[in-house]
């Protein structure tokens, strides 16, 4: 492991001894259905963990309730399994009681922006920091199929058997919404990004969201084999790199443009268009107007973007919070109680 | 009251001895009403007098001025001996209009002494408050010791030359000039309450200056006009000598919270969704900072108790406060706790229900959502504060129990004790109940569903200790190993385990005691807030020669170990509460005893004179 990686979600850089992927797999036998992938996620997290400088004592996942949730199990580190979409709050807990934590929440697409909405958006919008991984298979897995809120209009599932009549939640739009300081999207094979995506989500220090694809091969099977097959995806994906021009597809011979009434075009590169006409992406943009933006292209009107969609600082919420007792401590001397009982009007009975 | 006589000797107006006093002023909600009753009390705390109080609001915000609605009332309670209620019907009622007239009115003992502002008294605000005539006019108040008296205008008159402010913020004064005429009839030092007027207005001089003239005013009036015949005395009790200061429930609580953490020398984590009436308890908290207590406002009531379960895990106190309609929304997260078997406190402050029910008004009809509210085989510790002062107490008894026997412990207290007030005995810190609270650290012998032997507790294990990394969660867990568990034979020992947890808690708390002879015709069993007005009546029945005790519980699950021996040792068991008949439906059940239900769901607490009539009709029954 290296020694010095620079430190973003709390937790300590851990001691001389290297630890392996081996040392973050629990005793649990992994009980999701063979082809899951969730199998995949958890296998790049436990991959990274041991590069991400954290000692393993100072690891905590939080989760929820629904098939992606059962991950803590898996984890060697501290872990606690909640309540249905309650995991933020429950982290927040940890992370505001000490923030020496790294904290990780684990969560599905229903469990965050069904049950969990509230708490969603108010962990994020406090900036606390922890890393929120939401898993979106778009199906409620865990209780056999019925739709999500992420399910597409339409679609014929369990408890729709003539069609979802909800619109859909865009789990980055209500991120960014929300505030959120980093927001990322990752797909469960995609290995090398999957892992860099969340490397990157853990050394950033206040909320990271990242959505993870995942297919649900028993409830929604191939969800996202349109855009992310190996024959597709150049044409049907995005990847976002922070200072370069939103290029893509095979020959990269096409990018996302700007027009002047302020919506994004595709546009095919050559005949007087460049690179230079393209957008260039900031993730540090102070305003999320663009990243939001960028969370509305959705396949077939646009290529899937996935990548960092925005990275930015801002105070977090335990270490103001921490500060603001240590402030008040120093202005009134630390508190002593025999004076707290003894304060107001009082009077003596001999 | 031992008397009420007044003299008609215009000359020489005297002063009365009397043992206790309960005063009632009404108004509008911007009459600052609250206001005038807490510096009465606070005056007579000082001075010696055994204090209890009932703030009565009401539950708009503004309502609009002059309606029924809007009425705000404070009542108190004074004596020169210990007393425990803020008394049942009013001596005196002062009343700034004729809505605060209409509405408690019907309280006012009969002859007793009725104060009212007639300048309030106009068309406008007869007709909102529905009276066809003027009151003041025909004889419907000749029941009563009526004294009319032009308070707005006084108090104008008062001010005018004095201080440079609009009319309208002279009147904002006329509460104080009220209070000042209120000292004179019941021979009380102005001083306190113009040093409280000077520290809260210490920026606005004028205002200051306003309102200590009008307070000045008041008194002069009431010794100037000759208005009474008699002013009053009620000498200091005899209450058992220290320092005192004057305190509500919710205060108490707080404090009580703030004293655990120092005991336990760890950091207490507060969580909590506003809600009438445990809000108190969030804002005396917030305010604590300096004893590095974190305070969470959450996004609703679900997640406050997360959060307290999070801050619980990661080895802080985990603390979270609500009223009836939130320790709903909390009860899945609570299971959560059972299963995890962490320390939690549950603060439920009472209030009417069922739903939203009555916010502002009191009832202790939660009693077996604490018990039962859950999915599952769901046992809880519970625990409940019987007066103001005594949330103190209670507050570090339910960390003391959560810490010890590593379970969540919802603790009662209710709207007419969390806003009520009474003098608190300062307690020495030294002889407040230690508790030690021990991580675990030893990885080579960890299992975080070991159990301590005397209390089952699993061990706490928290974050940050290396090599004791384990996973909790609501699923069942395997007994020892913590591991997850679908096993039928285990799911039954884990259920009677937690059962189990609870019941040995009863080694741990102290036994019922009886409040006269140990056995006899009645027992009145109370718990909560009832606890003062049940004490009075038994012992005004005593002191009739009736054979009659009382016990108040405090520990509530479990139940102290000699209550069932308690129990049969009286007659009849009387169960008074402001609900209909929990307490005694789980006497019923656990000890195959006839408890006699007394049940009052009104909003209001007990009336001693309720009591009594109970119970001498129990008695002879
Ligand atoms: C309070 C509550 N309501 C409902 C459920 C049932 N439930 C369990 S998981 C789940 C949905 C999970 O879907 P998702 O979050 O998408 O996770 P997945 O199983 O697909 O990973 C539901 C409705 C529950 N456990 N608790
Ligand atoms: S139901 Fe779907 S999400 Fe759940 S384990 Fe099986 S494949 Fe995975």
């Amino acid at each position: 492991m290296s020694a010095n990686i620079e430190q973003g979600n709390g937790g300590n850089v851990a001691a001389t001894i290297k630890l392996t992927r081996k040392d973050y797999v629990s005793d649990q036998e992994v009980r999701w259905c063979p082809g899951c992938g969730d199998y995949a996620i958890l296998a790049q997290i436990q991959k990274v963990m041991p590069e991400l400088g954290i000692k393993r004592e100072n690891t905590v996942f939080v989760s929820g309730i629904g098939c992606s949730s059962r991950f803590p199990y898996y984890m060697n580190t501290y872990g606690f399994h909640t309540i249905h979409g309650r995991a933020p709050a429950v982290a927040t807990g940890i992370k505001a009681a000490n923030p020496e934590l790294s904290v990780w929440v684990i969560t599905g697409d229903g469990d965050a922006l069904s049950i969990g909405g509230n708490h969603l958006i108010h962990a994020i919008r406090r900036n606390l920091d922890i890393n929120i991984i939401l898993f979106n298979n778009r199906i409620y897995g865990l209780t056999k199929g019925q739709y999500s809120p992420t399910s597409e209009f339409g679609k014929r599932t369990k408890s729709t058997p003539y069609g979802v009549i909800d619109y859909p939640l865009n789990p980055l739009s209500v991120a960014l919404a929300a505030e959120s300081t980093f927001v990322a999207r990752s797909v469960d094979t995609f290995t090398a990004h999957l892992q860099d995506t969340v490397t990157r989500a853990m050394k950033h220090k206040g909320v990271s969201f990242v959505e993870v694809y995942q297919n649900c091969n028993i409830f929604n099977d191939g969800a996202y084999d349109m855009i992310k097959a190996n024959d597709a995806k150049d044409e049907r994906m995005i990847e976002l790199k922070h200072g370069e021009p939103l290029v893509f597809g095979k020959a990269r011979n096409k990018g996302i443009r700007m027009r002047s009434d302020m919506h994004l075009e595709v546009v095919e590169l050559g005949d007087g268009i460049s690179t230079s006409d393209l957008i260039t992406h900031n993730e540090k943009a102070t305003d999320s107007y663009l990243a939001y933006m960028l969370s509305r292209m959705e396949y077939p009107d646009y290529p899937v973007p996935i990548g960092v969609f925005r990275n930015v600082e801002k105070p977090t919420y335990e270490d103001m919070l921490e500060d603001q007792i240590n402030s008040v401590i120093e202005k009134m001397g630390p508190g002593n109680l025999e004076k707290l009982m003894h304060s107001g009007d009082t009077w003596v009975i001999e | 009251m031992s008397s009420t006589t007044i003299l008609n000797n215009v000359e020489e107006r005297h002063i009365e001895e009397l043992d206790a006093v309960t005063i009632r002023f009404a108004g509008d909600s911007g009459d600052g009403m609250q206001l005038t009753g807490t510096q009465f009390t606070n005056t007579s705390a000082v001075l010696g007098n055994d204090v209890s109080t009932l703030p009565d609001f009401p539950a708009e915000i503004r309502a609009p001025a002059g309606s029924l609605p809007g009425v705000s009332g404070f009542q108190l309670n004074f004596s020169n001996h210990d007393i425990r209620t803020p008394g049942d019907e009013p001596h005196v009622l002062v009343a700034m209009n004729p809505a605060a007239l209409k509405v408690n009115l019907p309280d006012l003992e009969k002859g007793g002494l009725l104060i009212v502002n007639t300048d309030a008294f106009n068309d406008n605000n007869l007709k909102k408050a529905g009276y066809a005539t003027n009151p003041l006019e025909d004889d419907s108040l000749s029941g009563y010791r009526l004294f009319k008296i032009p308070i707005t205008t006084a108090n104008r008159a008062a001010l005018r030359d004095v201080v440079q402010i609009s009319s309208k913020e002279m009147d904002r004064c006329k509460n104080f000039w009220a209070l000042g005429l209120m000292y004179w009839l019941y021979d009380r030092p102005l001083e306190p309450t113009m040093r409280w007027i000077e520290g809260k207005f210490k920026k606005n001089a004028e205002v200051a200056k306003a309102n200590v003239t009008a307070l000045k005013a008041g008194f002069a009036y009431a010794d100037a006009t000759e208005l009474f015949t008699t002013h009053y005395r009620v000498k200091r009790a005899a209450i058992a000598p220290g320092k005192y200061r004057n305190i509500t429930g919710n205060e108490a609580t707080a404090l009580g919270c703030i004293a655990a953490a120092v005991l336990a020398e760890r950091p207490l984590f507060y969580a909590s969704y506003p809600i009438t009436p445990a809000s108190d308890i969030l804002h005396a908290l917030s305010s604590y900072k300096n004893f590095g207590v974190k305070t969470f406002q959450a996004e609703d009531e679900i997640a406050a108790i997360c959060a307290a379960i999070g801050a619980s895990f990661a080895g802080q106190l985990g603390l979270t406060g609500t009223s009836g309609p939130g320790l709903a929304l909390k009860s899945e997260a609570l299971g959560l706790a059972v299963m995890t078997e962490l320390p939690l406190v549950v603060i439920n402050v009472q209030r009417g229900g069922p739903s939203t029910g009555l916010p502002t008004k009191t009832e202790q009809a939660d009693l077996l959502q604490a018990m039962f509210g859950r999915n599952g085989e769901c046992p809880v510790a519970v625990v409940a504060a019987a007066s103001p002062a005594d949330c103190f107490n209670m507050a570090i008894e339910a960390f003391r129990i959560a810490t010890t026997h590593m379970i969540p412990v919802v603790y009662l207290t209710d709207g007419y004790l969390g806003n009520g007030a009474e003098p608190w005995l300062l307690p020495k810190i030294e002889e407040l109940p230690r508790f030690e609270v021990k991580f675990y650290s030893d990885p080579t012998t960890f299992k975080a569903y070991s159990r301590n032997p005397e209390t089952l507790a699993r061990p706490w294990a928290v974050p940050g200790t290396p090599g004791l990394e384990h996973r909790i969660g609501g699923i069942e867990k395997q007994d020892i190993t913590g591991n997850v568990s679908y096993d039928p034979e285990n799911h039954m020992h884990m259920v009677l385990t937690r059962a189990k947890k609870v019941d040995l808690i009863a080694n741990d708390i102290p036994e019922l005691e009886i409040f006269g002879e140990p056995e006899g015709r009645v027992l009145v069993l109370g718990w909560g807030s009832t606890y003062g007005a049940i004490t009075s009546a038994v012992e005004e029945m005593q002191s009739q020669g009736y054979s009659v005790s009382s016990a108040h519980l405090r520990y509530l699950n479990p139940f102290p170990k000699n209550l069932g021996e308690v129990l049969g040792r009286f007659d009849r068991v009387l169960v008074p509460e402001l609900n209909l008949g929990q307490l005694a439906l789980l006497l019923r059940a656990k000890y195959l005893i006839p408890a006699i239900s007394f049940a009052k769901v009104k909003g209001k607490p007990f009336k001693i004179s309720e009591l009594t009539a109970k119970i001498k009709e129990v008695y002879e029954d």
